[in-house]
């Protein structure tokens, strides 16, 4: 097996002390990385490296590598999860990458996801978003109805399945040049409002989920569709238009 | 109440009074076409546009609102977009994803609103003042018999420069419509899998038809001028 040409890259790298402290692009030269290395793992050689020198690692989160867990995000080169499609960080590969190429690597930014440290921002809003609705209420006395026993249009049950297929990464806010947050929202108000046990509380769900995703700071959507390229579960805006009908027949009637 | 200050509400407001205005430039631009196939006809209807009281007194009031709401809400979104990231990337490649028209709708709207500025000042303002301050409905000039409505368009077409700003101004239209048309149907939920091939395509021939039509008549007035 021949060995693929190694790789020679300038890393450009955001390091914050701390969500208080002014962050500035850090320039790493970083020598000799396989180009079937993932993303990540090169990332981790760069640590060891900084590591073995007596510096502090570059913090980014990450989490099943995988692609699946949504916890891996990074901007890179322009682009959240970096140039290719349809897949997370951790999934990227350095063959994406040209030898000699420099390569810019910041945080996700929007004002809902402060930075924490380095790469890592916190996306707990995206959690209290779906508390806000991002579920059904359901009797677990023990009587609790099988859900296959309800009857569901097939077409509908896969709709409803793409929309769950979002991982929550934020990927669709770091894209966004409003940093909104509507393809996430817009996802989890749909893989409910698709199914017979989520049209109970559809309208409270839409309208608390949307108005939580507003005090979070999340920007308004301009449609550009960015979110839906970037998404690495090609969550579709479909969604987007769905949630804004949800919205404004619920804020009709009730 | 609460409901109404959400993005969503404003975006819908935004959509509407854009939709709202798709249909009015259509309106425009027919009118306009007559002053090229029968300048009388043109004489006409643009009298009956500037005396009749239900276009006078109920249209064009409803216009200004749509093109005031239009405005303010952009005006309001934009803000509200810009605080959504403080800090913004080093290196963005915003091209990989989306298109320059979607990305700065900001842009081409103030460029379409300043020359709504201008065209106010040229035909707007006049047409006040004749009908309104001096209280000359006639639609005529003193000692003159035919309409002056396809004069003063003649006259407005003469200049290179004022053709150029003219021109320049619906390439911009062009590009927030080109976003705009279809991105209204999506604010209002309108869009889906079934409908969005026809809304884009048709959003598409709209925005290129209809301001090219606006150019190509400017153009007709302002080469016929030079003769």
């Amino acid at each position: 097996m021949s060995a693929a040409k190694k790789l020679n890259l300038t890393l450009k790298v955001w390091r914050q002390k701390n969500g208080n402290a002014k962050g500035n692009l850090e320039t790493y030269p970083l020598a000799d990385i396989s180009p079937d290395s993932s993303f990540l793992e090169m990332l981790d050689i760069l640590n060891n490296g900084l590591i073995d020198k007596g510096e502090s690692p570059v913090v980014f989160d990450h989490d099943c590598r995988e692609g699946i867990c949504g916890s891996c995000s990074l901007y890179i080169n322009g682009e959240p999860h970096g140039p290719a499609r349809l897949v997370t960080t951790c999934q990227l590969h350095m063959r994406s990458f040209k030898d000699g190429e420099t390569i810019y690597i910041e945080p996700f930014r929007a004002k809902a996801f402060p930075v924490i440290k380095d790469l890592m921002v916190d996306r707990s809003a995206f959690d209290r978003i779906q508390h806000a609705g991002g579920y059904i209420s359901v009797n677990t006395s023990g009587n609790t109805q099988d859900a296959n026993s309800i009857p569901i249009e097939k077409e509908d049950a896969d709709e409803a399945f793409y929309s769950a297929a979002c991982i929550g990464c934020g990927a669709c806010v770091a894209a966004c040049k409003n940093a909104s947050a509507s393809l996430f929202v817009a996802a989890k108000v749909s893989q409910y409002a698709l199914l017979p046990q989520g049209k109970i509380e559809a309208k409270d769900r839409v309208l608390n989920m949307v108005k939580q995703a507003e005090k979070e700071g999340f920007g308004p959507c301009s449609n550009t569709g960015a979110c839906e390229v970037e998404c690495p579960k090609g969550i579709s805006i479909e969604n987007i238009a769905r949630m804004n009908r949800e919205f404004l027949s619920a804020s009709i009637t009730k | 109440m609460e409901n109404s200050k959400t993005s969503i509400i404003r975006k819908v407001l935004m959509a509407l009074s854009g939709l709202f205005l798709v249909i009015f430039l259509l309106q425009h631009l027919m009118i306009n076409s007559l002053s090229v196939i029968n300048p009388d006809s043109f004489n006409e209807v643009s009298h009956f546009m500037g005396t009749n009281p239900a276009v006078q007194f109920l249209l064009q009031p409803i216009l200004i609102f749509g093109v005031i709401l239009h405005l303010v809400m952009g005006i309001i979104i934009e803000q509200q977009n810009r605080n959504a990231r403080p800090i913004k990337y080093a290196f963005s490649n915003a091209g990989a994803n989306s298109s320059w028209m979607s990305r700065n709708m900001i842009i081409s709207g103030i460029t379409v609103m300043l020359f709504l500025g201008l065209h106010f000042y040229d035909f707007w303002f006049p047409e006040i003042d004749i009908k309104f301050i001096q209280g000359d409905m006639s639609g005529m000039l003193e000692g003159e018999t035919d309409f002056r409505y396809f004069k003063e368009l003649q006259h407005k077409f003469v200049s290179p420069v004022r053709m150029g700003i003219y021109c320049l101004s619906f390439v911009f239209l062009s590009l927030h419509l080109l976003h705009g048309f279809q991105s209204s149907f999506q604010t209002v939920g309108f869009k889906n899998r079934k409908y969005a091939p026809t809304i884009e395509k048709l959003g598409n021939i709209y925005a290129v038809a209809v301001p090219l039509g606006f150019i190509i008549i400017a153009l007709f007035h302002f080469i016929n001028s030079s003769h």
